[in-house]
């Protein structure tokens, strides 16, 4: 009996006990019916080879592991960066059990949603009733300043008619007429999450500008910070640095502080946010700056409608994305960069030189939404790493030829292959064939660490199995020392476990580098 | 080894009058139907009197707990037998958001003889919505049975829109069962039907014994002590941990459901002597059949907490005679001071603590004793997709005055453990922090909080640890700022 009061035992060493061992070996051989232990084997060495990897990656229905998510995931992370917000998925109701599951996983912090809870009724007869009851119990209940309406893809199948839906809902007085309802349809078989935050930021955009009229452009600049696990590190550190320069600024969806409140006694199911009154005030501003192009497109399209200048950025990340940053905000409120902020990149520069010998040369595979690559790509070949493979599996045709470009402009990027569309059953072929010294990406990428044995580091959503690497930046000069940071301890740790064998590889085991 | 107590059945009144004054009268009308106390105590045999309405639609536009009928079958009863490709047909998400979320735990090479922790998925596109997605689920097929040719079958597990544009997955499933000649089991688990996970559950049972079930010829020699262990899911090795005490009486356990479970294991099922049925919300439909068509007797069994143990370990032996018997009592006795030793340990530390239940499954009734063997008392419970029988059955298991909830949302969670402020909440992922913001400590119910098992003795002991290193935690004293608090300068001053 290996368990004891004095030392419990959790399932990691119970199970390695003997008992449970020979217990589990008899399953296996007396009624599981395995395949032949040679059989097994020969097959996982087959799914390591060239062969395999053609056949994988010519794949074109099956979708195994894929890097993405769907778009009313996006919606909902939107919605939660403004005041008060209570985000609504009309649809059936197991979908947002899984959207504020997976928010809660990452952020380890409560994700409110709430559902119209839809069932065989309503797929015959529609929605409306579900959105009339439900808006009434939202407005009561928890008491929101705004109800953001998102949809799953069962009522965009069957053709509910959100507008409609909510005009009528008003009429019958579940919410007063002036309050606030914006709504975005947000298919889950099109597109992905990145696509359901720029729906849900432009109908949010669309519900308080349409029909405003634009006064004269005010010198405040609108920052749209995309979806992104790691806003509460990357928002807050961003203000920092605006905050420096003395520049006007609005940040349009602001989650960082709805998934980072603190511990008091108090559980606030709103905090932060954008507030509306900015919302609206936010029409005026001459420019509005997206920190990830492929997360809005829509929504820049539209701010160009009513008048802005509009540009994006592929989710700044080490030195010249961050220069880049610093100065077009620099040109455009008229701002000097101070020379506090030139010292901070400076002493990332400083960092990066002292490091550089340790990464020189090493190959990457990054995967992730498609701004976080381009953005990782550029700063591994800031580094003298090559971005061997550059996956998204929300990638399009247009991201490939914009990654291509970014990777022609730099020697490091010369060996480099972008992969739209493809999953990370596919980079696992990737990786047994054309293998990289490190692999950048999400805790999914986890198992591609098991079965490849490429070191991965965990630098976006989401990241389920680690704690806290979302609070702290990655934008910025900072961010760059905390990208820096990660990839460096990712291959000292990884050193010390391949020369720690006393007396076989320890002579490499050193205690300076 | 239970011992009484009874609840503050005035203030637990007190409390639902209160929520329910909050809702639109509409609202207030049905929920006040969910919403109970346990009247009075009831031996075993009796029926509860806290029955409350269950099994019927959530209130819109509240945060409901609850899952779909997709989450019942594809995250619960198919998902964990380990050997078979289950796919997620329809759109990216549902896969994606249930990928390893279950802590299914198995042995086995995953992508070559193993396939639990992958996401499979046929990533339906507009188009596929327009023209139907059959012919993309034939290919998917067909792609799985090149890439993972050791899989032994596959389930196709209906997403939302599949019903509604009306593919026929069953013409497929039967197609390419023929080609492959291998298993293919359509599942229409749907999120929209139902009302909850509860009956995906239900479904997939009905999967396994249309699809599965006398579809082979199954060579396999039955003995007298074969059992089937249906409902365990292997969440942190619940499984394992249960199974070694079932061999240890004497008993061959032929097929674990469906944690750690190959389809071989699922078809010989009907071929044993007895079925011990842990999840009995999830898994007695397959239980019922299997009693109807093969006469093979089921057994509930509870396998928490050392007084449960004990009485199941009896109860499963004395079906099977005196020789069972004679070992289920050596192995009781084996294991007692075991029990003893964690007992000694934790009363101190936990007894007359106040804990709060909201799970699903067998949860909300089968946990109270192992509380209860602690010294803790259980204050309110509830299920998020009970129905009228799993109700029944708590009563045998609360104290009177014990507050009830049925398929309680986040509001009236929020203001119940409020009201109550008990030592301990255990509930699900989406409860934890808002909980836990509160000051209040938390451990998660579903998944163990990544801990386990706690199944068996050998998890009662984690179990025991767990609950009080959650309740006995120092960062519960920090909530307060120093500086907020008139007792802070009275603690220099003093």
């Amino acid at each position: 009996m290996p368990q004891s009061a004095k030392k419990t035992l959790d399932h990691a060493p119970l199970f390695c006990e003997p008992e449970y061992r020979k217990m589990l070996a008899k399953k296996k051989l007396k009624f599981e019916c395995p395949h032949p232990d040679q059989v097994v084997s020969d097959q996982r060495e087959f799914t390591k080879t060239w062969e395999y990897r053609e056949k994988n990656l010519a794949r074109q229905a099956l979708v195994v592991n894929p890097a993405k998510a769907c778009q009313p995931l996006g919606a909902v992370f939107a919605a939660a960066g403004f005041e008060r917000t209570m985000s609504f998925v009309h649809g059936s109701q197991g979908c947002v059990a899984y959207y504020r599951s997976h928010l809660s996983r990452h952020f380890k912090e409560p994700s409110s949603v709430v559902s119209s809870s839809m069932t065989e009724d309503a797929a015959v007869f529609g929605g409306l009733k579900n959105m009339v009851d439900g808006l009434a119990n939202t407005y009561k209940l928890y008491n929101p300043k705004m109800i953001a309406v998102s949809t799953t893809c069962m009522a965009e199948v069957i053709g509910d008619d959100l507008h409609g839906f909510i005009e009528n809902a008003k009429s019958e007085g579940s919410v007063p007429r002036d309050f606030d309802v914006p709504f975005a349809h947000t298919p889950a078989f099109v597109g992905s999450h990145v696509d359901g935050y720029d729906s849900m930021v432009k109908g949010v955009l669309e519900n308080f500008w349409k029909g405003a009229a634009r006064s004269e452009a005010t010198a405040s600049i609108n920052i749209i910070p995309g979806f992104d696990g790691f806003c509460v590190g990357n928002n807050r550190e961003l203000k920092r640095l605006l905050d420096l320069m003395q520049v006007t600024y609005m940040f349009i969806q602001d989650a960082s502080d709805q998934f980072d409140t603190p511990s008091d006694g108090e559980f606030r199911m709103y905090d932060g946010g954008t507030k509306i009154n900015d919302v609206k005030a936010a029409l005026n501003a001459e420019w509005t700056l997206s920190l990830q192009h492929y997360n809005t497109r829509k929504t820049l399209d539209y701010c160009r409608d009513v008048g802005q200048v509009a540009t994006s950025f592929h989710y700044p990340l080490g030195v010249q994305a961050t220069d880049e940053l610093l100065m077009v905000i620099s040109e455009i409120s008229r701002r000097e960069i101070p020379e506090a902020i030139r010292l901070e990149r400076g002493r990332l520069i400083d960092a990066m030189a002292d490091s550089q010998a340790w990464l020189y040369g090493k190959k990457y595979a990054i995967y992730g939404d498609p701004d976080f690559v381009y953005a990782m790509a550029r700063f591994i070949m800031e580094t003298g790493g090559e971005p061997t493979h550059c996956l998204a599996t929300n990638g399009t045709s247009a991201w490939e030829a914009e990654m291509k470009e970014l990777l022609a402009s730099s020697p490091f990027g010369k060996n480099a292959q972008v992969w739209p569309g493809k999953d990370l059953w596919a980079m696992r072929s990737l990786l047994f064939t054309e293998p990289v010294d490190l692999l950048i990406g999400n805790s999914y990428g986890k198992y591609l660490e098991r079965d490849t044995g490429t070191p991965l580091v965990r630098l976006t959503f989401p990241i389920f199995d680690r704690h806290h690497h979302h609070r702290f930046p990655l934008m910025g000069y900072q961010g760059g020392l905390r990208l820096l940071t990660a990839i460096l301890d990712k291959i000292f740790d990884n050193l010390d476990r391949e020369t720690m064998h006393a007396g076989v590889t320890d002579y490499s085991y050193d205690l300076t580098r | 080894m239970t011992f009484k107590y009874a609840n503050d059945s005035d203030l637990h009144a007190k409390l639902i009058t209160d929520v329910l004054s909050q809702y639109p009268d509409k609202a207030a009308k049905r929920r006040s139907k969910h919403l109970s106390l346990a009247t009075s105590e009831k031996d075993a045999n009796a029926i509860s009197e806290c029955e409350v309405k269950s099994n019927i639609k959530s209130v819109p536009g509240v945060m409901t707990i609850r899952g779909c009928a997709y989450a019942g079958s594809k995250g619960v009863v198919w998902g964990p037998i380990k050997d078979m490709v289950h796919i997620s047909h329809g759109p990216v998400g549902c896969g994606q958001y249930s990928w390893s979320q279950r802590r299914n735990y198995y042995v086995g090479l995953t992508g070559i003889d193993t396939f639990v922790t992958m996401q499979f998925t046929s990533d339906f596109q507009e188009k596929d919505i327009v023209f139907g997605g059959d012919k993309k689920l034939e290919k998917v097929i067909d792609e799985i049975a090149e890439l993972f040719p050791l899989s032994n079958g596959v389930t196709l597990q209906s997403e939302c829109p599949i019903g509604l544009i009306g593919d026929d997955i069953e013409a497929v499933a039967r197609k390419k069962a023929k080609e492959h000649a291998t298993t293919v089991v359509p599942v229409r688990c749907e999120g929209f039907r139902g009302v909850s996970q509860s009956l995906g559950h239900h479904i997939a049972n009905d999967a396994i014994r249309d699809w599965v079930f006398d579809k082979k010829d199954i060579k396999f020699e039955s003995g007298p002590y074969d059992v089937n262990v249906i409902g365990d899911y292997n969440i942190g090795g619940d499984a394992w941990a249960s199974r070694i005490l079932l061999e240890e009486i004497g008993l061959r356990v032929v097929g674990n459901w469906s944690g750690d479970a190959t389809l071989a294991e699922v078809e010989r099922a009907p071929r044993a002597a007895l079925n011990l049925i842990h999840c009995y919300r999830s898994m007695n439909y397959i239980s019922r059949h299997m009693e109807e068509k093969y006469g093979i007797p089921w057994m509930e069994y509870n396998f928490f907490g050392a007084y449960q143990i004990n009485a199941s370990l009896r109860n499963i032996a004395k079906h099977f005679g005196p020789e069972i018997q004679e070992k289920a009592e050596k192995v009781i006795v084996k294991y007692q001071p075991l029990v003893w030793a964690v007992i000694d340990k934790y009363w101190p530390r936990l007894s007359g603590k106040q804990v709060m239940l909201y799970v699903g499954g067998l949860r909300p009734r089968h946990v109270v004793t192992a509380y209860e063997d602690l010294g803790m008392e259980i204050v309110g419970t509830g299920y998020e997709f009970g129905h009228g029988d799993d109700y029944q059955r708590t009563g045998h298991y609360v104290k009177e005055g014990t507050l009830i909830y049925d398929d309680v949302n986040s509001y009236e969670l929020e203001k119940f453990i409020e009201g109550i402020r008990p030592d301990l909440v255990g509930s699900g992922i989406k409860e934890k922090y808002p909980v836990q913001k509160m000051g209040i400590p938390f451990r998660q119910m579903h998944s163990w909080d990544y801990s386990g098992p706690y199944h068996g003795y050998d998890g009662f002991a984690i179990f025991a640890r767990d609950m009080d290193m959650a309740i006995n935690n120092p960062v519960w004293g920090l909530y307060d700022a120093p500086w907020n608090k008139d007792r802070a300068l009275a603690a220099v001053a003093g």
